[in-house]
């Protein structure tokens, strides 16, 4: 240990203010890369999950759309016959 | 060699090793990285004329070296990706180099607050300072590249020719403290040869050189699998991926 007190820890022999500024502003680039990382990450899979339920979305209203016309059709074509 | 490296071209198996790679680096990182910076701040002795100010030099020079070996791995990345057109070379080039930035921006940072109590001046125009400056702006100009098309392999090729130009300021940097006069001191650490410095000092360097690097590692696993994903995402397996909760 070569300080003998916090005070002289946080003083680190009058260039307190140069030490503490270099380690606290490298603390905070890391942080903020490896948070910008993180979050970043998150969001390309979300937004990748976001297009395919979209997608998934889409074809089932397409089905559904196709699946409501051919019963219309059906439907119109049974009342054409028994009239 | 070629049949060893090949499936790591595949863009999903490269995803999952890049997945299982990243805790293994982050932990050992942190380990090094808490005991080397404690270490560093508490028990390394202080420098005989620089006195406690020393310390800064345990984040300055890895950080330093860091910033030129990240800006070689992505010059090669990007030189693999224009010749050989390994998509992935791609990816791990638009990785790096946010990382790279960080780590420029940190060895500048921690130099102007090591040179104001040392040299009296936050900042000179010398060789060393100025070179490492221009890195920091290649850097800001290859992120800028990566981004600025919507096409991904354009913005590849135009970024990959930036990296290439900008690795003649690699040497630059390096010999800058012998080719000029600077107030910048010489190399206090090489790889080869034994250290300039006393063990004491030495050590704790080493622990947050690693440490650092393993933390470079960690990010740019994330980074890249990212890259990936994005680049991918119309295939299958990433569709399967992102819908799933697994990582």
């Amino acid at each position: 240990m070569q300080f003998d007190s916090f005070a002289s820890f946080l003083d680190m022999g009058g260039y307190g203010f140069y030490v503490w500024l270099s380690f606290g502003a490298s603390a905070a680039l890391i942080l903020l890369l490896i948070f910008s990382t993180l979050l970043s990450h998150k969001n390309a899979r979300a937004n990748i999950a976001r297009q395919v339920k979209r997608e998934q979305r889409l074809q089932q209203a397409q089905a559904q759309a196709e699946a409501e016309a051919e019963a219309e059709a059906q439907a119109s074509v049974s009342e054409s016959t028994s009239q | 060699m070629w049949k060893w490296l090949h499936p790591y071209a595949n863009p999903e198996v490269s995803y999952h090793f890049a997945g299982k790679l990243k805790p293994w680096l982050g932990w050992a990182s942190a380990l090094l990285l808490t005991v080397g910076l404690i270490w560093a701040l508490l028990f390394a002795p202080a420098d005989y004329q620089q006195g406690e100010s020393f310390r800064i030099f345990y984040i300055h020079v890895p950080s330093a070296i860091l910033s030129m070996s990240i800006y070689l791995a992505m010059a090669i990345a990007a030189l693999s990706s224009l010749v050989w057109q390994v998509r992935l070379a791609d990816a791990s080039a638009a990785a790096l180099a946010p990382i790279g930035a960080v780590f420029t921006a940190i060895a500048l940072l921690t130099g102007a607050a090591w040179g104001k109590p040392m040299w009296g001046t936050w900042w000179v125009w010398d060789a060393r300072l100025t070179s490492e400056l221009i890195l920091l702006f290649l850097y800001l100009g290859v992120i800028a590249l990566h981004n600025a098309f919507d096409d991904k392999q354009m913005a590849g090729k135009a970024a990959g020719i930036l990296a290439l130009v900008g690795v003649i300021n690699l040497p630059i940097i390096k010999y800058s403290v012998e080719w000029w006069n600077t107030l910048h001191q010489g190399a206090t650490v090489s790889k080869l040869g034994a250290p300039a410095m006393a063990s004491e000092m030495y050590w704790p360097f080493v622990l947050c050189f690693l440490g650092f690097g393993l933390l470079v590692g960690a990010v740019a696993c994330v980074r890249f699998q990212t890259e990936i994903i994005t680049r991918n995402k119309m295939r299958p397996w990433v569709r399967n991926l992102v819908t799933s909760e697994v990582n």
